[in-house]
């Protein structure tokens, strides 16, 4: 009962200092401590109903119990973290992302091909592509390779559709100045319209990001070597082993977060020009 | 109808790529059996024999086809519409799942948006964790919530909609709090000088203006939450679904199985999808926004 009372009464009190916070100016600090504040006062609400109710460990481990977790089996954590999120997720990432980029050039110089594929492309990036991971696991085995050409299929059409409307995004007057240059399309390509497609660009690497993991995690529910995120996850999940599932979810979502602000600030810096990037 | 030329010619293209790389899949398998039988096999018995066999790599089109027509028109046609072996009777399930979580994720989105475009302290606070929950991989969870929630006695149905409302309610917030937001300064000052008070300015300004957002995540939505059904199935097996279908098959190395499933569940969400289109198209005539 106490452990209701007193975490109830934590969040009356955080949610009090939240508000007398917004109501402040905006400043750095704000910007960084209410959403801080929140995020403790969701874990606190977690571990204090959790004890107070009495749910059994089996449903719901409290947080605490995941931390101790966490910090005992690094090194399974490390290494399921190595086989799924760098070679699985990452040489997925960097072939996918880099062949649709590629295509996306080679198809641009055709108005006719780009006019087929954008439709087709968005149609493809909104199929259950994941659906095409236990064919990837009989074709490429168990190891991660079959994970890396998930992410391949699955980061290629999100990536290629932004880049192909990307190469489009320069205006009219920005080529024209090229063709007064006597700019050949090489040039033109370097200099103007690959530069002025980044955002788009980085649009569809954001969106990967994210994608990328997934495939690699859930493409390992249908086999994998003896280590790995999924394989981790599904294994203790059968064994009702949740306090070492939501550790592996723990290393799934630093991953995933880091990966996605390590793109992001990427972004920042190759498209520092873009109003997007100045306010 | 202009673009139909160009679309068509990309599909063709990328048939004519699964052809071949159904003949480069499953050419190993055809030399093997001849050779087995000790024949010598010609480059066009090669080709025929990889168009046809049973547990193909990479099955073509037709076999596809095929077996998409033997488990949906054949069956129906025997008057088992919805039979166990039935893609229909499968898809089905997936679509309940699948319109459940999405029905649940739109109106939770919608409530959150809400809440975040009128009060700052929730601005400031649950934004930044809705789009930090979007980094973590959460499709990776599904089996956890599934079996956690199976075993406190919660309806099978209901744990895979909270996968699927999971995944749709995100795009959802997003694109509200974007619609709500997008009355202009004038539009906004027009609702001050008839001193409208929040609720009717949020009735008849900002509710109206969101429309059109709303309709494309919408559209984003429903396909995430297809995409989170067909993986809580793959825990949730004993249930059958589209999700089920291809886990079975990668069991017995039924490919045509797999492709079948993988095909008709890209025909739900192109379905789904054209659904909503629709649905918007006809809803922004009627508010006069249409382009």
């Amino acid at each position: 009962m106490i452990w209701i009372l007193s975490v109830l009464v934590f969040w009356a009190v955080a949610w009090w200092v939240n508000i007398r916070l917004t109501a402040q100016k905006p400043s750095r600090f704000t910007g960084f401590a209410v959403p801080a504040l929140f995020g403790i006062t969701l874990l606190l609400l977690w571990e204090g109903l959790v004890r107070g109710l009495g749910i059994s460990p089996v449903l719901l481990p409290p947080p605490s119990a995941i931390g101790v977790t966490f910090v005992q089996s690094l090194p399974i954590l490390w290494a399921d973290f190595f086989q799924t999120f760098v070679k699985g997720a990452l040489s997925g990432y960097i072939i996918g992302c880099s062949a649709a980029v590629l295509v996306a050039i080679a198809v641009d110089r055709s108005p006719f091909l780009q006019r087929g594929l954008l439709p087709v492309g968005n149609f493809v990036a909104a199929l259950p592509i994941i659906g095409l991971a236990p064919i990837m696991v009989m074709w490429f085995g168990f190891d991660w390779h079959s994970k890396a050409a998930v992410v391949v299929a699955m980061v290629f059409f999100p990536v290629l559709v932004n880049t192909v409307q990307g190469l489009q995004a320069s205006d009219t007057m920005q080529r024209d100045l090229m063709r007064t240059y006597a700019a050949s399309y090489p040039q033109a390509l370097m200099k103007l319209r690959l530069p002025a497609a980044m955002p788009f660009i980085f649009n569809g690497l954001k969106i990967a990001t994210t994608l990328a993991l997934i495939g690699a995690i859930v493409a390992e529910f249908f086999g994998s070597p003896i280590k790995g995120m999924g394989f981790r996850i599904s294994t203790e999940v059968g064994r009702l082993a949740l306090d070492m599932v939501w550790a592996e979810i723990t290393v799934a979502a630093i991953a995933g977060s880091a990966f996605y602000g390590l793109v992001a600030l990427l972004e920042k810096g190759v498209t520092f020009w873009h109003p997007s990037q100045r306010g | 109808m202009r673009n139909f030329l160009p679309i068509g010619t990309v599909v063709l293209v990328l048939f004519a790529f699964w052809y071949g790389g159904a003949v480069l899949l499953n050419k190993n398998w055809a030399y093997d059996k001849a050779e087995r039988a000790n024949i010598e096999l010609s480059f066009g018995d090669m080709v025929k024999d990889t168009m046809t066999q049973d547990k193909p790599r990479l099955p073509p089109p037709h076999q596809v086809a095929a077996e998409l027509w033997k488990t949906t028109g054949a069956m129906v046609q025997a008057g088992k519409a919805f039979g166990k072996r039935s893609l229909i009777y499968h898809g089905w399930i997936t679509l309940s799942s699948t319109v459940l979580g999405f029905v649940f994720g739109t109106g939770l989105g919608i409530l959150l948006a809400v809440g975040i475009v009128h009060n700052r302290a929730m601005d400031k606070s649950v934004m930044p964790w809705i789009i930090a929950s979007q980094t973590i991989p959460i499709l990776a969870i599904a089996p956890m919530i599934v079996v956690v929630l199976a075993s406190a006695q919660v309806d099978d149905l209901i744990a895979k909609g909270v996968i699927s409302m999971y995944l749709s309610f995100f795009p959802v917030v997003v694109g509200m709090v974007k619609g709500l937001r997008s009355p202009d300064h004038m539009q906004m000052d027009q609702m001050r000088t008839w001193n409208a008070s929040r609720s009717q300015t949020f009735w008849r300004l900002r509710l109206p203006a969101s429309a059109p957002y709303l309709f494309a995540s919408l559209k984003v939505g429903i396909a995430a939450s297809l995409i989170g059904a067909v993986v809580a199935e793959l825990s949730l097996s004993q249930d059958g679904g589209l999700g089920a279908r291809m886990l079975v098959g990668s069991y017995y190395g039924q490919t045509v199985q797999i492709w079948s499933a993988l095909i008709a569940a890209a025909t739900l969400a192109a379905l789904m999808v054209a659904v909503i289109g629709m649905i918007q198209t006809l809803t922004l005539k009627r508010m006069g926004m249409a382009q």
